[in-house]
């Protein structure tokens, strides 16, 4: 198919773009952005004024449930939902059922995404057999089967020694290690930030040291015997400082924050919320603006959906003896150009930490508009004012800290290689 | 929606009783009176009142105890209720059955009100999210969230003897981390207007951030206890210790266990607290406990006229809503 989009905004990060212009497509490709090309014969053309094209989302993590847990949500049930944002691209955890520590596991996610065809999923390998933090898992074989990197996800590899290995083995792999940094013996029995709330509603404590104890031991092991490491999820005002000394200190390293984490705090945990019940946890209202605070200075590289949806009964129990995690994938761009919206980050910063800067991370040639590159874009309406309905949701997890927040800017179209995958239904006011 | 107002009906009445926090002081005190006109019935020839006949209470218990639970059931058959105890430990959730399963099995038989210990934080506000509005839920314990009835019972026996709430000193010893009892007594204290509520232990045993309870924190006993009206030593849970945060039985008692010569530094007519059950020689020297300073005997007997003051009132709240609605 060939695509003419005309006069949008375009905004592309990654060559450091954001202009008006129209952007034509033709069999999967983007051919040219800004100018349109001569003669550029289109069989469709969509008029985005006053839209804002950009490079479709990648987000660097979401658990689509399968294999193991579709009762919780599908692969084909979550790409619609990514779809609906913009998101083209997905890299989700090792820690599904059985764990992606072989390469057959690694293959049948990927294998369901193209057969889906509305995304692509980057699986991530285990670090070690089974997630049980004892032996190396098969990552030059978990590279072949596609996995972009390496992580134990939730499981602390408490053997430091283990951990050491694992980093040096992943590196000769020249795969990154994704830490989901959390002390065992101080965060995995807890379920709430340590603080006045935790004091006070009785809930078992997760304290700042549990997240920055575990981001400093990498840090200096990687100080050490190198390689790359990428921190997932910062939920703390002092793990983003060791990140920019880290960063200022020249070790290869990058970190993400998830969109919750942005938006929520401990305070949102009152009254029980189990949909606030989010690991790791919801910290303070000053943890919070750092974590915006580093979007703007460069220290937190890209925003992620940490997508987790449930089915009702995780989440139909006293606070502590719910699963934890937040439905998010659809509210990815809305929640994020909420905060463009309140002026906290600016459109560009949103857009990168959406696109081109989780890219990189994974070391994917997607997340642009440049000519040549597959058409993977989203087109954006600034202005649509909504609220969110969980029964509108589409993702099979309705467990939503966001129902009924009143979110302005939602995708219209989305474009997979070429192909419209996602058109939002114009509603009438 | 506040972790609170779950507790009122529209006319601000109490509807269920899940937590000290929140509630006014008014209310506070109403509870308080009602116990004391109950407070009598105990020692009458026929030890009933016909308030809650033809009513049926549960009381489902997911942890083991035996005077709360004694004492509820005595409130309720005092007040010419039927009650029916569960005890879970031994029931369906070790058949895997969920806590809203149970719930809504039990609400199926037409009961009224349902009395929940649970070990989980937040598991009595779960109970009344999800019950229907013509049933009540009162906590007799949740995880180390709340425990109001052991709170309010000893702000009675506390009124009892020092009638003036506002010129108190008040001094709670112990296990505060783990402490539901505490975390109760602390909102009801500070919601009744008490000068000072100190808290005293070694800061492994103190929450994160416990001055925004509204109290002062002594790590040291003999310096917490100067000048204090009030005693409340609690119960050092071993079940509930994980690890690491105290050495020894024996060290604890040293430091913060209550003897003599340390009861010397309150007020000479401090009065003695323990919610039960005592672990003699770890929190309290026997001669304390068992002493004329000691009011410990007497918590136990009013939390019977405590229990009938608050599933009263809760059920008072729904009697009277269902005539509005008729």
């Amino acid at each position: 198919m060939r695509l003419l989009i005309k006069n949008a905004r375009l905004i592309d990060p990654a060559n450091k773009l954001d202009k008006h212009g129209d952007l034509c497509i033709a069999e999967g490709k983007i051919i040219s952005i800004v100018e349109p090309t001569k003669d550029f014969s289109a069989d469709r053309i969509i008029d985005a004024d006053g839209k804002i094209v950009c490079p479709g989302l990648v987000d660097l993590c979401a658990r689509m449930r399968e294999p193991g847990q579709v009762h919780k949500a599908t692969i084909a049930s979550e790409s619609y939902a990514a779809a609906s944002s913009g998101i083209t691209s997905i890299c989700c955890p090792p820690d599904t059922r059985p764990v992606v520590d072989t390469a057959a596991v690694a293959e049948l996610i990927q294998q369901r995404a193209e057969s889906v065809n509305m995304l692509r999923i980057f699986p991530l390998g285990a670090l070690t057999h089974g997630l049980q933090g004892e032996r190396l898992a098969e990552m030059m074989a978990l590279k072949r089967a596609g996995c972009v990197g390496v992580s134990n996800a939730y499981t602390d590899i408490t053997n430091t020694d283990v951990l050491r290995h694992a980093l040096e083995y992943a590196d000769s792999c020249k795969m990154p290690v994704f830490i989901q940094a959390e002390n065992h013996y101080l965060g995995a029995s807890g379920n709430a930030h340590e603080g006045a709330i935790s004091s006070r509603l009785g809930l078992s404590p997760i304290p700042e040291t549990a997240e920055t104890i575990a981001v400093s031991q990498a840090l200096l092991l990687i100080e050490q015997i190198g390689g790359r490491v990428h921190f997932c999820r910062l939920s703390s005002a002092r793990s983003i400082a060791l990140i920019k000394e880290a960063k200022a200190a020249g070790l290869p390293v990058t970190a993400d924050v998830g969109i919750c984490h942005l938006h929520l705090t401990e305070m949102d945990v009152d009254s029980y919320n189990v949909n606030c019940h989010l690991r790791p946890p919801l910290r303070s209202q000053r943890d919070k603006e750092a974590l915006c605070q580093g979007i703007v200075t460069g220290d937190i590289d890209a925003i992620c959906s940490d997508h987790q949806p449930h089915d009702a009964d995780a989440k139909a129990s006293p606070f502590g003896e719910t699963e934890a995690g937040a439905s998010s994938i659809e509210l990815l761009l809305p929640l994020a150009l909420d905060l463009v919206n309140k002026k906290i980050i600016s459109l560009g910063e949103a857009i990168a930490c959406l696109t081109s800067k989780p890219a990189a991370i994974l070391g994917l040639d997607c997340g642009t508009l440049s000519p040549g590159k597959t058409a993977d874009l989203a087109i954006i309406d600034p202005e649509q004012h909504f609220s969110v309905d969980i029964n509108q949701l589409k993702s099979a997890g309705k467990n939503t800290p966001f129902n009924g927040w009143e979110l302005t800017g939602l995708v219209t179209h989305t474009y997979f290689k070429g192909q419209s995958v996602f058109e939002r239904k114009v509603q009438k006011l | 929606m506040t972790s609170n107002n779950i507790q009122l009906d529209n006319n601000g009445r109490l509807k269920h009783f899940l937590t000290t926090e929140g509630l006014s002081k008014n209310l506070l005190l109403d509870i308080l009176d009602h116990a004391e006109s109950f407070a009598g019935v105990g020692d009458r020839a026929v030890k009933k009142v016909p308030l809650l006949r033809g009513k049926t209470i549960v009381n489902l218990f997911f942890e083991p105890s035996t005077r709360t639970l004694t004492t509820f059931e005595l409130a309720a058959k005092r007040l010419s209720a039927d009650v029916l105890n569960i005890n879970i430990a031994q029931s369906s959730t070790s058949k895997g059955e969920s806590l809203q399963d149970t719930l809504q099995t039990l609400e199926a038989m037409h009961c009224d009100m349902f009395v929940v210990r649970h070990g989980t934080s937040g598991a009595a506000h779960f109970m009344a999210k999800n019950v229907s509005s013509n049933v009540r839920i009162i906590n007799a314990g949740d995880g180390n969230h709340a425990h109001p009835t052991q709170a309010m019972l000893d702000m009675f026996t506390i009124r009892r003897h020092k009638p003036d709430f506002s010129s108190l000193k008040v001094a709670i010893v112990g296990d505060v981390l783990h402490s539901r009892v505490a975390r109760s007594e602390i909102h009801a204290l500070t919601t009744l207007g008490v000068n000072e509520v100190r808290i005293i232990a070694p800061r492994t045993l103190v929450p994160a951030k416990a001055e925004n309870l509204g109290v002062h924190v002594f790590n040291e006993l003999e310096e917490g206890l100067e000048d204090v009206d009030v005693i409340i030593m609690l119960r050092l849970q071993h079940e509930r210790m994980r690890s690491a945060l105290l050495p020894s039985e024996k060290e604890y008692f040293h430091s913060y266990g209550l003897n003599e010569a340390k009861l010397k530094v309150a007020k000479e007519d401090a009065i003695v607290m323990h919610p039960g059950p005592i672990n003699r020689g770890v929190e309290i020297d026997s001669q304390i406990a068992d002493g004329k300073r000691s009011v410990i005997l007497q918590q136990v007997s009013h939390g019977i006229a405590i229990r009938m003051a608050v599933m009263t009132m809760s059920m008072g709240s729904l009697t009277e809503r269902e005539e509005d609605q008729s």
